[in-house]
C-alpha cells in the first residue's frame, strides 16, 4: 500500500504520545473525504485482498487481534461474529452503529465526516466475513452533514464497483445504506437500534432469546458493530491479527480513541495504544494539565454511564499493585478492576470548582429524558432520581433524600431488559457513595421526615380526607 | 397536504433501501417529510401510513417517541443547544438563556412537554437537547444542520445573524 507522508493541519498536530491509526487521516493536511483521495493513499486494497480470502481466515485474524468493541461494552468483535449459528440459512445483516450518543463520546463523528471510506472498507471486509449482502449504517439524526458525506461516499464506492453486484469482480454482492435515527439515545443499544431500523419504537429486546447474532434484524442473524470497531478490521487485515495484538497490552489490544472533555487545558480526541498511557498522562501530557490553580476532584472515565472515580481514591488490584487515580492505565481490564469501565472512551474531567450534586443532577436529567419507558423501574426511577437531585441542588432536600436517591438507583440496577438500567443507576450510585458528605451538606436537617413534594402532599391529603 | 412530485420520488427511492420490509422506511419517510414541511402533521402521519401500508398508529407511535420528530411548527431557523454534562460545565445553560433573549423566546415556556420555544415573529425556535457528541468543543449547538462549537454566550447574535 502507498504510504504518503502524513502531515497535519496547522495546530492539529497529534501529540507525540498518540498512535494514529484509525485517526490517521483526521485533520490531515491535503486530505478530504473523496474516494480519489482515499485511493491515492492505498485505499480499498484490503477490501480487495479480503474478497480473495477464506471467510473463516478473516474471522480468525479478527479473533487473533483481540479487538474489543469500541462502542462501550468492550466485547470481543471476532467472538461476536462467531455467534452466527453455523447452520444458519437466513440472510445475514451487518449494521454499523453510528448512533454515537453516550455523553462524553465524540470520536465516530470525525471518522464519518473526514474518513468515510475507511469505514466503508472496514464494512466491506466485515460483511464479506459474516456473509452479509445488505448492511446499514445507523447514523444519529444530529449528524446531518455526516449522513450526507457518508451517502456520497457510498455512491462513489458503488460507482467504482466496490459496492453493488459482484464487487471487485468477485461473486460477492453488497449494498450499504444509511439509516438515520431521530434523537433517541436508546437507539445505541443494539436491539433497540434493530427495532428502530424495523420502523418501530426502539424498545430493546429481551436477551435471551434475542441475541442479534441469532435473532436480529427481521429475526435474522445480525452483527452490530461500532464505527471505530469496523475501521479497526481494515487495519487488522493489513497488519495481521497477531501483529495487531502487539499494539496495546495483553487482552487490551490495539489503539483506541480517547475523547477528553471537561476541566482540562486541551480537551479533544487522542488515539493511543490501549493501556499504554495512564490517566495521569492523559490529563497532564495529552491534555496539558488541569486549569490553572485547580485540583482534580473526579473523573468519569468511559462515558457518562461509567462509575465516577474520586481523585483521592486508591485501588488495590488482585496482583497486589496499588494504584492512585493518576496511575490507572487506560485499558478495559484495569479500569474494571478499579470499579468503573473504559466504556466508550469518553473521559470527563471535573476539578474542585464542580459541585458533585450538580453533576449528578445533570446526568439524572439525561437518563430521565432518554429512558424508553418499557421497564417500570427505569421509567419511574429515572425521573424520580432527577426530582430528588433537583431538590438537593435547590436546597430543598432533607439528608434522607440523599440516601433515597441511592436506594432508587439500587432498585433500577439489574431489574431492566437492557443495560440502560445500569447506565442510569451506576453514576447515581457511585456519586452518592463517594461524595455522600458533600451532597448531604447541601441538605437541611430540619427537613427530615417532611413530605416535600406538592403532588405527594395533595395525594396524602386526599387519602386522609 | 401536497407532496411535491420530486419529494415523493425521493421518498420512493428511500423505500427501496428496505427490500425486506416497507415498515423499515417509516423513519426515512418521516425525515423527508419533516425536512420539507418543517414538522410532522397529522396529515403527514396518515400519508406515511398509506404510503407504507401501515396503520396510522404505527406511524404516530414513532413520531411521539423520537425527540427528533417535531409535532409543532418550529421557527424558520431552528436552534438546538446541548444540555448535557460537558456542555453544561462549559456554560450551555447560560447559552440557552442568551439565545432565548436574543430571539425573544420565553425560556420558562420551554420544558419537557413543550420542548421547542418559538419566537413571536416565527423567525427562530430554540430547543434544549441532550448530548450532541461534541463534548471536546463545548458548549455546542446545532443551528439547522450546522454545528457551532465553543459558542460564546455573549456572541449568540453573531451566530443567529448568519441565518437571517
Amino acid at each position: 500500500m502507498a504510504s504518503n507522508p502524513v502531515e497535519y493541519l496547522p495546530g492539529k498536530q497529534p501529540h507525540p504520545r498518540e498512535h494514529r491509526m484509525i485517526f490517521r487521516n483526521v485533520d490531515r493536511a491535503g486530505w478530504d473525504a473523496s474516494i480519489d483521495t482515499y485511493l491515492n493513499d492505498g485505499g480499498y486494497e484490503m477490501a480487495k485482498k479480503a474478497l480473495k480470502m477464506e471467510r473463516q481466515d478473516i474471522i480468525n485474524e479478527v479473533k487473533a487481534s483481540g479487538l474489543r468493541g469500541r462502542g462501550g461494552a468492550g466485547f470481543p468483535t471476532g467472538v461476536k461474529w462467531g455467534f452466527i449459528p453455523p447452520t444458519n440459512t437466513k440472510p445475514v445483516y451487518l449494521i454499523c452503529n453510528a448512533d454515537e450518543s453516550e455523553p462524553g463520546t465524540f470520536k465516530d463523528r470525525y471518522i464519518l465526516h473526514q474518513d468515510p471510506h475507511q469505514l466503508i472498507e472496514g464494512m466491506i471486509i466485515s460483511a464479506f466475513a459474516v456473509k452479509a449482502n445488505l448492511a446499514y449504517i445507523y447514523i444519529r439524526e444530529e449528524f446531518p452533514h455526516a449522513a450526507t458525506i457518508v451517502e456520497k461516499a457510498i455512491a462513489e464506492a458503488k460507482n467504482k464497483g466496490f459496492l453493488g453486484k459482484a464487487i471487485f469482480g468477485s461473486d460477492f454482492d453488497l449494498e450499504i445504506y444509511v439509516h438515520r435515527g431521530a434523537g433517541a439515545y436508546i437507539c445505541g443499544e443494539e436491539t433497540g437500534l434493530i427495532e428502530s431500523l424495523e420502523g418501530k419504537r426502539p424498545y430493546p429486546r429481551i436477551k435471551p432469546p434475542y441475541f442479534p447474532a441469532a435473532l436480529g434484524l427481521y429475526m435474522s442473524p445480525t452483527i452490530v458493530n461500532n464505527v471505530e470497531s469496523l475501521c479497526h478490521v481494515k487495519h487488522i487485515l493489513q497488519m495481521g491479527g497477531a501483529e495487531y495484538a502487539k499494539l496495546g497490552t495483553p487482552n487490551n489490544t490495539g489503539t483506541r480513541i480517547l475523547c477528553v472533555s471537561g476541566d482540562v487545558q486541551k480537551p479533544g480526541y487522542y488515539e493511543v495504544q490501549v493501556g499504554k498511557v495512564t490517566m495521569g498522562e492523559v490529563i497532564n501530557d495529552l491534555c496539558g494539565g488541569l486549569k490553572p490553580g485547580r485540583t482534580l476532584k473526579a473523573i468519569i472515565p468511559g462515558g457518562s454511564s461509567a462509575k465516577v472515580l474520586k481523585a483521592d481514591e486508591t485501588y488495590k488490584l488482585k496482583d497486589g499493585r496499588e494504584l492512585t487515580i493518576w496511575d490507572i492505565p487506560m485499558d478495559f481490564d484495569t479500569m474494571a478492576a478499579c470499579g468503573s469501565m473504559a466504556g466508550s472512551g469518553g473521559v470527563m474531567i471535573m476539578d474542585d470548582s464542580r459541585s458533585m450534586a450538580w453533576v449528578i443532577n445533570n446526568l439524572n436529567k439525561f437518563y430521565q429524558h432518554e429512558s424508553c419507558g418499557q421497564c417500570t423501574p427505569c421509567r419511574e426511577g429515572s425521573p424520580w432520581m432527577a426530582k430528588i437531585s433537583d431538590r438537593i441542588i435547590a436546597g430543598n432536600a432533607s439528608p434522607d433524600d440523599v440516601d433515597m436517591l441511592e436506594q432508587v438507583a439500587n432498585q433500577i440496577e439489574g431489574k431492566t431488559i437492557c443495560a440502560f438500567g445500569e447506565a442510569a443507576s451506576w453514576p447515581t450510585q457511585s456519586f452518592v457513595r463517594k461524595f455522600r458528605d458533600e451532597i448531604k451538606s447541601m441538605t437541611k436537617a430540619d427537613l427530615a421526615g417532611r413530605i416535600v413534594n406538592e403532588e405527594t402532599k395533595l395525594a396524602v391529603a386526599g387519602l386522609e380526607a | 397536504m401536497e407532496v411535491p412530485a420530486d419529494l415523493e420520488a425521493r421518498i420512493d427511492e428511500a423505500i427501496t433501501h428496505y427490500p425486506v420490509s416497507r415498515r423499515s422506511a417509516v423513519l426515512p419517510v418521516l425525515h423527508l417529510l419533516q425536512h420539507h414541511f418543517r414538522y410532522i402533521t397529522e396529515e403527514s402521519v396518515a400519508w406515511t401510513a398509506a404510503k407504507l401500508g401501515l396503520e396510522p398508529i404505527q406511524v404516530l407511535e414513532v413520531v411521539t417517541f423520537y425527540p427528533g420528530f417535531r409535532q409543532t411548527a418550529p421557527g424558520k431557523v431552528h436552534v438546538r443547544v446541548c444540555r448535557t454534562l460537558a456542555c453544561a460545565m462549559a456554560g450551555s445553560y447560560e447559552l440557552l438563556e442568551k439565545f432565548c433573549q436574543a430571539s425573544g423566546i420565553d425560556r420558562e415556556a420551554i420544558n419537557h412537554h413543550h420542548p421547542i420555544g418559538v419566537s413571536p415573529d416565527g423567525k427562530y425556535s430554540i430547543e434544549f437537547v441532550e448530548c450532541l457528541a461534541s463534548c471536546g468543543t463545548a458548549p455546542v449547538c446545532l443551528v439547522e444542520d450546522d454545528l457551532h462549537e465553543k459558542v460564546d454566550p455573549a456572541a449568540v447574535d453573531k451566530v443567529l445573524a448568519q441565518y437571517s
